[in-house]
């Protein structure tokens, strides 16, 4: 049977993990390598990485920091922040990621996911939706890390990039990121509703009965977090025997 | 020793490098290299054909490279030398291929590669994590491996077997998925070994040493 996958965020700013409250604020929370072992070693499911100044510092993405950890850890890594191009794409698989997260990009210039998945594989391409809730019921995307409105329905638009060939949805609630509210169970549901494709929720999560609820009640494929995971609240093992103990399969071995 | 695992501009070739080295250390299995080169491949002793993306582009850039496709069909058809595919690596030793359209396989193993299709229509496609592998039946590559030990898995197509005797594993989604084939000197993983930590590093150990 397949697991549900438990996926620690590693948010890259500056070559430093970083984890922003609703994006702003910043704070320093160690090496990504370094981090991405222990993750490694914890049994985390898979890693991600995202460059959070990539888009609007205009930098390249971290194939350095793909190299070191693909070094390291033997197990999928995910790679996005910055991603623009198929050629963006192809070297970072080269460097050592196994999947490649468009996000502004995508919603700029959709065709971009279909160029890239033609070339390497739906499996490998990824879409981040960044979207904030503008009425009950209605999301719309964000980008630039979140100040930016494109007047874009995350629906239609998770809709759109499925067609286009994404392989999986990495969403993420703008209200709840950074807030250890919960997921945002209402978009998760309707977003994975919607696809045939595997979603990841993230955003929001503080307790480990969120990570069940996005499972569970927002029918995601794979739950992500960042913050309870970087400060010691809870390990990887913790959020999988909770998510056991509730009935949702995990890989504990 | 020589590994040599073929760059046909598919996939991670990075992390499946760092994997068999790590693994050739451990076990004195020689020198483990990246190369789109015939010649290299010819003078291999072990060929890993890694791979991402879909079959029909897979083989066109396999076969593009010139004289690359035919050392590797020589190294392994003629002279035997151990061969592992992973994931559209292992699914181009079918016969046939039919992603997007009817593309010939290389035709080592009898199956045919078709979308997977779930009984339970609420499963996703891609297969996409980690699945507890069945073993099917003994093989020295798989020393040390059970059935419920964990497998990587990232697909939409898998291979379906016209002989069960080639079939060394399976895992399930909402139905039999082919996880491990193997013939001869041959083996295919659907399942990415480099990324699925210890079950993964121990299968390319036990290949790096297996002389069939």
């Amino acid at each position: 049977m397949l697991k549900t996958r438990v996926i620690p965020c590693l948010d890259v700013a500056d070559g430093r993990v970083v984890k922003g409250v609703n994006f702003v604020d910043l704070v320093d929370a160690g090496d990504p390598v370094e981090a991405a072992i222990a993750y490694n070693e914890a049994g985390a499911d898979e890693l991600c990485f995202l460059d959070i100044h990539a888009t609007h510092e205009n930098r390249g993405t971290m194939y350095d920091l793909a190299t070191r950890t693909a070094e390291q850890c033997f197990m999928p890594l995910t790679i996005g922040g910055g991603v623009r191009t198929v050629d963006d794409v192809r070297s970072l698989l080269l460097a050592g990621a196994d999947k490649v997260s468009f996000n502004s990009a995508a919603v700029a210039d959709p065709d971009v996911v279909a160029r890239a998945a033609d070339r390497f594989g739906s499996q490998c391409i990824v879409v981040a939706i960044d979207a904030k809730t503008v009425a009950p019921g209605r999301w719309e995307i964000f980008t630039h890390g979140g100040r930016r409105s494109t007047g874009v329905d995350a629906v239609e638009f998770a809709r759109t990039v499925i067609a286009k060939g994404a392989g999986e949805i990495l969403l993420t609630s703008m209200d709840r990121d950074g807030t250890r509210a919960g997921f945002n169970i209402p978009l998760t549901r309707a977003i994975s509703d919607a696809v045939s494709v595997p979603v990841i929720a993230s955003g929001g999560v503080g307790t480990l009965d969120h990570l069940v609820e996005g499972v569970t009640e927002g029918g995601a494929s794979a739950v992500l977090a960042a913050s309870i995971f970087h400060f010691g609240d809870h390990t990887i093992g913790e959020a999988k025997a909770h998510m056991a103990a509730a009935g949702i399969p995990v890989r504990l071995s | 020793m020589l590994t040599v695992l073929i760059d046909y501009a598919a996939g991670n070739l990075h992390s499946a490098e760092k994997a068999f080295q790590l693994m050739a250390r451990e076990v004195d299995g020689g020198d483990v290299i990246v190369s789109d080169r015939a010649e290299d491949v010819a003078h291999a002793d072990r060929i890993v054909l890694p791979g991402d993306g879909a079959f029909p582009a897979c083989m066109t850039e396999l076969k593009g490279q010139t004289g690359l496709f035919d050392a590797m069909v020589e190294s392994v058809e003629t002279k035997g030398r151990p061969f592992l595919g992973i994931c559209v690596g292992m699914q181009l030793m079918a016969r046939t291929g039919f992603e997007y359209e009817k593309v010939p396989g290389l035709g080592w193993i009898a199956g045919d590669v078709r979308r997977i299709a779930p009984s339970d229509p609420s499963l996703k496609v891609p297969h996409m994590g980690w699945n507890d592998l069945v073993i099917d039946r003994p093989h020295p590559v798989l020393d040390g491996i059970a059935t419920g030990d964990h497998a990587y898995f990232v697909h939409s197509y898998q291979m379906e077997m016209a002989d069960p005797a080639h079939l060394l594993a399976h895992c399930d989604y909402g139905g039999p998925v082919t996880a491990i084939v193997g013939r001869d000197t041959m083996i295919g993983t659907q399942f990415h070994p480099e990324k699925s930590q210890a079950a993964g590093l121990r299968l390319i150990a036990n290949w790096l040493t297996w002389s069939p």
